[in-house]
């Protein structure tokens, strides 16, 4: 079983060296400016998401933990680890169908007459794009940065709370100084779920309008690293092609690898400590 | 400490009294609007999904465009043999490894393997399936069922590791006790104590991790490829349902979108259940 563990390992590392050679007969003036699109539209889509998400994520838990009774609890618990499960192939199919025209028709008209003076809010509004991309993120990311949270929260000693109470103070600020103390372990749980909106491949591909371009406005079409290499890689003409999507897989591996190894160093550092 | 800071200021009493009520709201609010987007698609998907729903869709091939009526009984043996063959690698190896780092959570290696499973986690699948694309489809100079089985076999791993280790956890150590006191070697007491006890969370977890790995769409699009006819040999391209979904959902033809809904609802009535069955028994479990 150990062997397994390290036979899985050393394919990875199989893998890495593989990409790296390929990448070394590859061109690198065209393919450079590529790359730098994919990974322009992957940080973006994957930071708006968590934007839009981690406010969401901490209300949500701060009334899972500290608020709601428990039976209510346990069913609204159920209900957003089944939000975790939904394949996000039917994410990105609802996100077509129906959210993709209900931005066209009546979010992205307002956020335009609303906020239409700033760069990020002007231009064609097609439903598709990185704003519409982004919210199918945080809808995405919202049940794994709220568990998280909502384990943190739980970690805190309730005699913190309970002295705060005596003190008089209100229920908010309570639940104020437990967040406070559980500042690290909530980063880690947004920056795992950073990872997750980073690496999200299918629903993106639906919705981002996949299109090579950097633009300010986010109602723009953009492209991912992830669903470049979903929408290409099995089309791809020759080696070269192959190679440069492997390569673009391996930054995204890359990403992904330091990014969760942050969140989880960040989140032992936490429940270890209790 | 922060409690000195929050009531230094005993400004008035009305003023926190409203933050208090006014955050609280929020915090409903955010759970409301999250619970939303669940029941939307779950209700659309039914509506939309439930009604295209036939026999045809289990047991006909696709037809060609222009055709009306067809299924997807090949994308769904395809998806059938996927996941066989990713339980087949998955399952032993998640199992194997979860046993490792419960019962010999003292050693380097465990913790080593513990921190490899929760990176692993979060690797994109699509990662993964370029992984699979490298090892399987170039050295096969073909897109196989293989293939896409073995990137489903890796992104199960991770799920069941996890869940057989926190289900060896909840076994009482005074089993593991009693069995090394009779003079049971160790790994008969894992094998036939321990793992028994925890056989049903097992069990379910393998399921969860199965339901997972057949909603997964992005490692199958190189891997397994995707056929229109059908296909059980395992070292040819193979149908599977959620690219079958993928492929209709991006296609003009409305009567695609009817059987893609309907193939939608199908995985989404897939993970209700298991996840549903998931909860029923770690709820007996823990009480």
């Amino acid at each position: 079983m150990i062997y397994e563990m390290f036979i899985d390992s050393s394919e990875s590392i199989e893998k890495f060296g593989f990409g790296f050679i390929f990448s070394e007969n590859w061109d690198p003036v065209k393919e450079e400016f590529g790359a730098l699109t994919f990974i322009y539209g992957t940080i973006v889509s994957s930071f708006l998401a968590l934007l839009i998400s981690l406010p969401i994520s901490i209300g949500v838990a701060i009334f899972l933990s500290e608020i709601v009774h428990k039976s209510i609890k346990t069913s609204l618990s159920f209900l957003i680890e089944i939000l975790a499960a939904i394949p996000s192939i039917i994410y990105g199919f609802w996100g077509i169908f129906v959210l993709a025209p209900y931005m066209r028709t009546t979010i992205q008209p307002f956020l335009q007459d609303v906020f239409g003076f700033l760069p990020f809010f002007q231009g064609t509004m097609y439903g598709t794009g990185l704003l519409t991309a982004s919210i199918i993120l945080a809808i995405m990311i919202t049940p794994i940065i709220t568990a998280i949270t909502r384990d943190v929260l739980k970690a805190i000693p309730v005699s913190q709370k309970e002295a705060a109470y005596a003190l008089g103070a209100t229920r908010w600020e309570g639940i104020k100084m437990a967040l406070l103390n559980a500042r690290s372990g909530i980063l880690g749980g947004a920056v795992l779920g950073l990872g997750r909106a980073i690496g999200e491949t299918m629903a993106v591909t639906m919705v981002i309008g996949n299109k090579a371009q950097i633009k300010a406005s986010l109602f723009e079409p953009a492209y991912t690293m992830a669903s470049v290499i979903a929408n290409e890689f099995a089309e791809a003409s020759g080696g070269m092609q192959v190679s440069a999507l492997i390569e673009v897989g391996l930054i995204l591996f890359g990403v992904t690898f330091i990014v969760n190894s942050m969140a989880r160093l960040l989140i032992y550092s936490v429940t270890r400590q209790s | 400490m922060t409690a000195d800071k929050i009531f230094k200021n005993p400004k008035n009493l009305k003023r926190r009294k409203f933050v208090n009520s006014l955050m609280i709201f929020l915090c409903v609010v955010a759970s409301v609007l999250t619970i939303l987007p669940l029941l939307y698609i779950f209700i659309y998907t039914t509506q939309s999904g439930f009604s295209s729903l036939n026999i045809d869709f289990f047991t006909q091939l696709p037809k060609p465009v222009g055709e009306e009526g067809g299924g997807m009984a090949n994308a769904i043996v395809g998806s059938g043999i996927l996941l066989g063959i990713g339980g087949l690698i998955g399952i032993p190896i998640g199992i194997l490894s979860g046993i490792y780092i419960a019962e010999y959570s003292k050693s380097f290696l465990a913790s080593a393997v513990k921190f490899t499973t929760d990176v692993l986690s979060g690797v994109p699948s699509i990662v993964v399936g370029i992984f699979a694309y490298g090892v399987i489809v170039l050295t096969m100079q073909s897109f196989s069922a293989i293939a896409g089985g073995f990137a489903l076999g890796i992104l199960m791993i991770p799920t069941i590791t996890k869940i057989t280790e926190e289900m060896l956890k909840l076994v009482p150590q005074s089993l593991r006790e009693a069995s090394l006191a009779l003079g049971v070697s160790r790994w008969k007491t894992t094998l036939k104590v321990v793992l028994k006890t925890a056989s049903s969370g097992i069990v379910t977890g393998v399921l969860l991790a199965i339901a997972r790995a057949a909603g997964e769409t992005a490692p199958l699009l190189f891997t397994a490829f995707g056929n229109a006819f059908w296909q059980t040999n395992i070292d040819q391209p193979i149908a599977a349902l959620p690219l079958q979904i993928f492929v209709y959902a991006i296609s003009p033809y409305e009567d695609w979108h009817r059987q893609a809904w309907a193939g939608a609802f199908v995985l989404i009535f897939l993970v209700f259940i298991v996840n549903f069955l998931v909860r029923f028994v770690t709820r007996e479990k823990y009480s």
